[in-house]
Parts: structure tokens; sequence; C-alpha cells
């Protein structure tokens, strides 16, 4: 029996990447980033030690949600905005199961937001990826609530007006345990953040920079082509990145000061408080030139599924199994002969 | 003391009216639990406002519950109260019209001061002026009278002494109709028990009210209703939506599948989510969803695992399930939707019963979207319709809609309990290995059912993908053919038409088979049309009748039923709607009876317009 989480079944045979590659031709876009995503979690997927059938892949709609298909897994390609929903109802019911989720940033922070942010606050095992790519692509090329303020698209012909979403500032206030960031291109940190979250019990939320090369081709070109502003966190280690490093300031913001500064913010993912972890979130190319990557949280916290099924277990300890007959008889009876 | 002399009746209707703080609701509830237990036959109509505490005194506060109780078995809770009690000026308004000429009223002179009466509206005081001289009128004073049976009581404010005074009013009422008294006394050391004081001062105000009807002169008689034959057994009172809850529960253990409910708080549907949120012990999960939306979603979700998936809610709510409802047509997984049904649209009259949601559930969705319709008939049958639509669901793999409304889920009736051992197995088989060759093919239809196998997460080698694009016959990949879509469309149509084969004929009640009227209704009417029906036949008319208990699809007798009658009226709390499908699908000249006022029908009134129809 696993937990949920990618752990035990250790007696089984060992799976390879081919293994988790349905018989579906995949169908995005030439030199599209899912591409990578796709391939870096078929990879990743064996490392897990859990039996295809117990692993599900839940998704919305978009082009990120067809990622289900892909998988030679359970899967349901689902409702835009619905499948943290969904899946809260799978991995309530089911808590054998290791479920995923796949979504974009339309599909978890538009229309979906909603059911996001209860998802994470109530800390569902569920592992929620949010392919970012900053446009809706699905659709051809409209604006989304992450693309920045001024974006010329065919909805927005004279810019957008509206202030963005930050995805893990978003899921940090909506009290998520685990929050973390990759980008497509980097195999290796990518699963090192996909291992991370498999092993989080509760709800992980996992945003993937994400190249649209169709309609927003080089959104993330800062640090998709420029590796040297990837500000990756390391539990235990200063916050640094080049010549410069993360300091927490008076009013509790994150500033930049030089590499060899005093007290430099030493990354612990830990800590129950999230406004740290807030604070990193902030960071962005346009405020600082540097994106953090990495694990931002990853704190404990009692798991909705596991409540839920305590429940269960002491009211059957306390009261016996329930009895229909006796359900259907209690309260005031009385006999006619 | 002279014994007071007893007059035995046959039946008699009481409603209890209050402000909404008044504790009106519990009033009504104990007085018909009472009654239950002496064994009359009763049907209870709570009728509350949607405020929890509307102001003090006005006639929008107004909370009222009616309770007809009879020897003999009854199908309503009465059209009009032959005993009204008014706890307030505004009660009394509120009322007053519903209380036929000759009626009895006990009246709380206590709260008939000034101010009281120009909330109310009134110029002049009623009990002064003479405009009730036509009622049968009891002065006492309830409040008073209350405060000073509890006079002594350590621990109690003045004002908690005052709203006792529904219990003074209660123990009157049982020594007028002679209940037993243990078992609210019962009550009242249970509900109470973290507060002995106020235990003590509600016992000791019913048991004033008791002893005041026995010794005031203002009380000359008592009376007797007789219990009623009902058909032997174990009876319980039960509320429609505590039905469904059991139901839920029962469908649940016949099916051997966990009961996983996705509901969000509306009224009048919240009620069964709070039934179910304390049966852990039966391995229900209860999901306070963060919308509509999320709890049909994991309704969904879970039955994707293998969970008997519902979701409960209202019109206004129900609405905002449309797209997971489509999915799961889509998808052809079993889950439950339970539309409790109030006055709309939008937010209407949330308290009010109205059956005006029958062609949103049926059409609401886009495209060709059929989902089978199941809708209860009194609060009592909502446990079997319950049972049913899971039977339906899970045998057919599909969303069904189960219709109740606010007058079956508030309203009470005996119920005789089954045995559980006669309840029918709903046992499902989840799909364990391939289906065609070494294969796994997830739209494989079974060829009776149209059914598709349900493969659930865990099932080693059947692992495979759902969505909501369409999908290619038998094989389940995702398909844009034409032709296939075509044909996926008729598979889902065929599938759901095709249950008509698996439910009961529609059964026709025409004692001597010689009406040329048929009435026909579905849902919550069937209490009032019943006792419509018996009024026209004493009056020594012919007249049938017939209840849908499947609006889809329907018996597949229906049509041969409706041609064999020259005329078909249908009643319904709406405009009209029964009566479209049936002229569009059979043909039929259906005249419809229709009234949309947040009330179940009075069976007078129903009464006259069948009158009507079979003399012309």
């Amino acid at each position: 029996m696993s937990d949920g989480n990618g752990h035990g079944n250790g007696g089984l045979a060992q799976l390879t990447a081919k293994d988790f590659k349905s018989d579906q031709e995949v169908r995005w876009c030439p030199g599209c980033g899912d591409y990578a995503i796709l391939n870096a979690m078929q990879s990743f997927m064996p490392e897990l030690g859990i039996a295809k059938e117990k692993i599900v892949f839940v998704s919305g709609i978009g082009c990120a949600a067809r990622f289900p298909y892909y998988m030679e897994t359970y899967g349901m390609h689902s409702i835009h905005g619905r499948a943290p929903a969904i899946a809260t109802g799978l991995a309530t019911s089911r808590q054998d199961l290791s479920v995923w989720v796949v979504t974009g940033d339309g599909d978890a922070l538009s229309i979906g937001g909603n059911h996001l942010i209860h998802a994470l606050r109530r800390n569902v095992n569920l592992k929620i990826l949010l392919f970012n790519n900053r446009i809706y692509g699905l659709t051809k090329g409209q604006y989304s609530p992450t693309s920045e303020r001024g974006k010329v698209t065919k909805s927005t012909p004279f810019g957008s007006v509206d202030q963005p979403f930050n995805p893990l500032s978003v899921a940090i206030g909506a009290e998520a345990t685990f929050v973390a960031r990759a980008i497509d291109t980097d195999k290796k940190e990518l699963i090192d953040v996909l291992r991370m979250a498999a092993a989080h019990r509760g709800a992980a939320f996992v945003e993937i920079l994400q190249n649209c090369n169709i309609y927003n081709d080089g959104a993330w070109d800062s640090v998709r082509e420029n590796k040297g502003n990837r500000l990756y966190l390391r539990a235990g280690e200063s916050v640094v990145w080049g010549d410069r490093g993360v300091r927490i300031g008076a009013d509790g913001s994150a500033e930049i000061v030089p590499a060899g500064a005093e007290g430099l913010l030493i990354h612990d993912p830990g800590h129950t408080e999230p406004s740290v972890a807030f604070a990193l979130s902030r960071l962005t190319f346009e405020t600082v030139g540097a994106v953090p990557m990495g694990v931002f949280r990853d704190v404990v916290r009692p798991v909705y599924d596991d409540g839920i099924a305590e429940q269960i277990r002491d009211a059957k300890a306390s009261r016996g199994e329930g009895d229909l007959q006796a359900l259907l008889l209690s309260g005031d009876t009385w006999t006619v002969d | 003391m002279v014994a007071k002399p007893v007059e035995q009746i046959d039946h008699v209707v009481v409603r209890f009216a209050g402000d909404s703080g008044d504790g009106m609701q519990l009033t009504g509830d104990r007085f018909s639990s009472e009654t239950a237990l002496l064994g009359n036959d009763l049907a209870t109509f709570p009728d509350f406002p949607a405020e929890i505490r509307a102001p003090a005194g006005s006639l929008p506060g107004v909370s009222g519950f009616q309770v007809h109780f009879a020897d003999h078995d009854i199908l309503t809770p009465g059209d009009r109260p032959g005993v009204l009690v008014a706890m307030n000026p505004a009660a009394l308004k509120a009322n007053l019209a519903d209380v036929p000429a000759g009626g009895t009223l006990i009246v709380n002179t206590d709260a008939f001061n000034e101010r009281n009466l120009q909330k109310a509206g009134y110029g002049t005081n009623p009990l002064a002026d003479g405009s009730l001289e036509s009622y049968h009128v009891h002065e006492v004073a309830l409040t008073s009278m209350t405060v000073e049976a509890l006079k002594g009581i350590e621990g109690i404010t003045s004002r908690e002494a005052e709203r006792s005074k529904n219990f003074f009013a209660l123990g009157l009422m049982s020594w007028l109709y002679h209940r037993p008294v243990e078992g609210t006394l019962d009550f009242i050391a249970t509900k109470f028990a973290k507060r002995p004081e106020i235990a003590e001062a509600n016992q000791r105000a019913f048991k004033a009210g008791y002893n005041y009807g026995e010794t005031s002169e203002d009380f000359a008689v008592s009376y007797e209703v007789a219990p009623a034959k009902l058909a032997p057994g174990t009876y319980r009172q039960i509320t429609g939506n505590s039905a469904l809850s059991y139901g839920l529960i029962a469908a649940s253990k016949l099916s051997g599948l966990p009961l996983f409910l996705g509901a969000y708080p509306i009224t009048p549907a919240s009620s069964i989510l709070e039934e179910l949120a304390r049966f852990k012990h039966f391995g229900v999960v209860t999901f306070q969803a963060e919308d509509e939306i999320a709890a049909a979603g994991a309704a969904l979700g879970a039955a994707f695992g293998g969970a008997l998936g519902v979701t409960t809610s209202a019109g206004p709510g129900v609405v905002l399930k449309s797209e997971t409802i489509g999915l799961g047509v889509a998808l052809e997984l079993p889950l439950l939707v339970l539309d409790i049904q109030r006055a709309g649209p939008s937010t209407g009259m949330p308290t009010k019963p109205e059956q005006a949601d029958l062609l949103m559930v049926l059409f609401g969705r886009n495209s060709e979207s059929p989902v089978p319709v199941i809708a209860a008939s009194t609060p009592s049958q909502c446990f079997h319709a319950a049972i049913e639509a899971a039977r339906i669901a899970l045998k057919y793999r599909t969303p069904v809609y189960l219709l109740s409304d606010a007058y079956l889920a508030n309203g009470s009736e005996p119920w005789l309990v089954p045995d559980v051992s006669t309840l029918p197995s709903i046992a499902v088989d989840f799909a364990t290995g391939p289906n065609e060759g070494d294969e796994f093919l997830p739209y494989k239809r079974d060829p009776e059912t149209l059914a598709r196998p349900w493969a659930i997460p865990g099932t080693p080698g059947l692992e495979h993908r759902i969505g909501g694009l369409e999908k290619a016959d038998v094989t389940g990949n995702v398909s844009y053919d034409p032709d296939n879509h075509d044909l996926m469309v008729r598979l889902r149509a065929q599938k759901i038409a095709g249950i008509a084969t698996d439910i009961p004929l529609l059964e026709v009640d025409d004692p001597d088979g010689e009406a040329t009227t048929l009435v026909l209704g579905w849902g919550s009417t069937y209490g009032p049309i019943g006792a419509a029906v018996r009024r026209v036949r004493r009056a020594g008319h012919k007249v049938a009748r017939a209840h849908l208990h499947y609006l889809n699809p329907f018996p597949r007798n229906t049509g041969e039923v409706l041609r064999r009658y020259d005329r078909v009226l249908v009643p319904e709390m709406n405009l009209g709607q029964l009566s479209l499908l049936l002229r569009a699908e059979f043909l039929v000249d259906a005249i419809g009876y229709n009234k949309v006022r947040g009330r179940p029908f009075p069976s007078s009134e129903l009464a006259d317009a069948i009158t009507a129809l079979v003399e012309r």
C-alpha cells in the first residue's frame, strides 16, 4: 500500500520512462515547452516506485490540460478550471492514489482561481503543476492573468491594463504548504522539484515557467536563455546569485545587497511563518533582474484527506460500523399491530 | 373538580404561528412527535421566512408550522387550520385569512400591546374591536403566566423566562388534544442538558400550560383524535430531507460503495449535508466545497475513484453544476444530483416550494446531454427515490437528477420503516481486466444497458484516460470523426431512453375504470392531488389519477395511459412544464392547472378544478 505520495511498493518491477508513455500521439505545437515537461515527468515517474495504476493525472482545459492523455496512468481531462475540485474528491476518497493536477495560468488562476486557493488552504494531498506561459494558447493568443501589464494581444490591442497575478504569491497567500518554481528547459532542476513535491504530504504547488513558441515566444527568455538570472534557492544556504544576495529588510521585504554583505538570508523552506517565502516570491526579473527557482516553502501541516479519514476511523471505532436498520429505527418510533 | 367533557373528532389542522425567534418550528415539531407517538396519521408543513430573525413583531418575520392529524390516513397538511395559535398580532394578521369562520384562535394577549399592534399594521386591537366575532377566541396571557410559573428558578434571566412561552403553548395544546407528554419532557431534558435551569424552565412552562388547560374555565372541552388504522409495522416520523439522507446511506450500503457528498450550503438542501455529516461511522464523506461547482466536481472525482458520488443543491446552485453534469454525461460515470427545488428565478423565495426546475434539469446543459430524472412524491418516499436514483446512476453509469422541493424537504409524515433485508441490491461490478483480448476498451458498452465499463484507478492493467473531448466509440480515444460523433450522440441518448424498460409502468388509480378524466401529477403534488381526487370522488364524480416518479425517461406506457382519457389535467407548481413535455412527446392536449405561489396546492382548490373539468 502506498501512502499516496509515491512511497512504498518496493516489490514492483522497475518501470522505465517508456512505461509512462501512452499510445496517443502528442499534439502540442512543435517547439512547445510542454514537450520538455512531459519528457521530464515520464523520466521521473519510475523513480516514484509506485505502480502506474495508482497514479492519476487530472487536468482542466487548455494546452497543458492535454497532458493526461499522454501519460500511461489513469487520467481525466475535465472542465476549465475545475481540476483541483475534481481531484479533491478523488484524493479525499482514495488516499491510496498519487493524484497530480496539471493546469495552466488561465485554467488555474482565472477561471479556476477559487478551486486552486481552496485546495491549497485545505492542504489536500495533490501535486499541482501550473504551466505558466503568460498567454491563452489554446484559444489562440489572448492575454492571461499572468500576462504583464501593457501586454498587446488579440484581445488587448491597446495593451492590457490588468495587474497580473504572481502565482507563487497567490499560493503562499492561500496557505499552501509546498510552493516551488522550475523552468521547462532545465530537466534536472525540474525533476528535483517534482521529487520534493511528490515527497510532500499535502498540497504541493509547482509553477513551471513554460514557453509558448506560437503566441508568446520568449516570455521567459530572461531566465530561459540567460541562466545567470536564475536564483536557485537551496535549503540551508545563503540566498545569492552572481555577485548579489538577498537580505530581509526592516519592512519584511527582500532587498538586494552585494553577495558579501552581512546578514544574508539563509534559505529555510521549512520555516512555518510564510512571510519570508512570500518576500522571495516577490522577486522578479522585472524588479531585481533575477527569478528565484526551487522550493520556496515546504512545511508540515495536517492534510485534509487524512483528517477526513481519521474522523471516519474514530467514528467507526467509537460507534461501531454503521447499522442501517438501527439508523432507520433511530429516534421516536411506534408500532401498529 | 369535575372532569371536563371530552369530544371525539376524526381530524384537526393546527397552525402554530409567531415571530421567527419564538420557537414555532420547535413547538410544531414537538407537537407532531407527540401526535405521531399517539398513532395518528399526520402531515406537517413548516412555513418560515428566509430571514433568521426578521424584525420582531413584523409581518415578514412570522414563522408558522402547520400539522394535520387524523384517525384515518391523510395526504396533506391540510388547506386551512381549524386552530391557530398566534403568539403576537403579526402572527394573527398574517394567518387569520387562512382560518375558516368558526375556527379556533388561541392568542397570546400579552403580546397585543400598542407597539406590536402598530408593527402588525392593526389600527385597533382585534381582540377588542369585534373583528374576531366569527371565531372562537381563547385569550391567554401566555407570556405572563409563563414568567409567573418560572419564578424561583435560579440562573435564568427574565428574557429567558419569557422565551419559554412556546412550551407553555405546547403544553396547553397537548392538553387540548390529549397528546402524550413524556416524550416532550424527555426531549427538553436532553436538548437543554447543558443548561439544567433552562431545561427546568421549559419543563415547568410546558406543565403549566397543560395544567392551565385543565383548570381554566376558558377551555371547557378537550378533544381526542383516535389512532389511525395504518398498516402494521414500526413507524417513525420523517422529513423529506432526512429520508433522502437515509436513502443515500442505504444506497451506499446496498451498492457496497462509500458515499461521497459534495455540497455547498443552500436552502432548502443544507439539512442533507448536515444530516449526512453525522454519519461518519457509515463511512460517509461529506465535503463542504468552496462553491457549487466544486461540490459537483468533487463528487464526480470521487465517482471516478469508485465512490457513490452525490451532490445536493437547490435551483440557484444546480445551474452552476450544469457543466460538471455535462462532463458526467461525456465521461459516463455515475453521479447523483439532488435538486431540492425552491421558488425562483434567481434567489426567488428560498424557503418556499416550487416545481419549476424540471425543464432545467432535463435540458439545461449544452448540446445533446440526456440525463435521467426522478422525482420524489412524499417526504417518506424520498428514501426509496434516493435508492432508485442511485440504482440507475450506478447501473447505467450516468448522472441522475433527483427532484424534491421545499415542501417535501421540511414536511414530515409517519413512515413505515422498511426491513432493510427487503431492499434491493444495487451492487456494481467494476472492471477488473481486459474486455477485448488483452486490451481494455473503456467505451466498449454492455450490449443490454449500453453502459460502459467502470474501471477505477488502482486496477492494474486498465490504465486509461477519459475526458470531455468527444471519444471514439469503443476505444474512448479522442475523436473528431463526424460519423463517430453522430453515433456517440445517439448512443448516449439510446442508453438513457432504454432505462424505460427497467422502471415500473405508470400506475393508474381509477377505481371502477369508468373515468374519462385523468389527473396526472409529478413530485410533491402527490398529496394535494390525492386529497383533491378523494373529495371529487366523494361528491360522486369519477376521476382517474396517476403520478409520475420518472420524468426521463417516462414509463413506457405513459402515452397509452394518456390516450385512454378524454381529458388530462396536469396540476403543477410551475407554468406548465410537464404539460409541455407531454404535448411534445405524446401529442396529448394536456390541460395545465398552474399556480406558482410558493405554496403547495390547497386540495380544495384542486378539487374545484378537477370538478369543473369532469363536469364539462
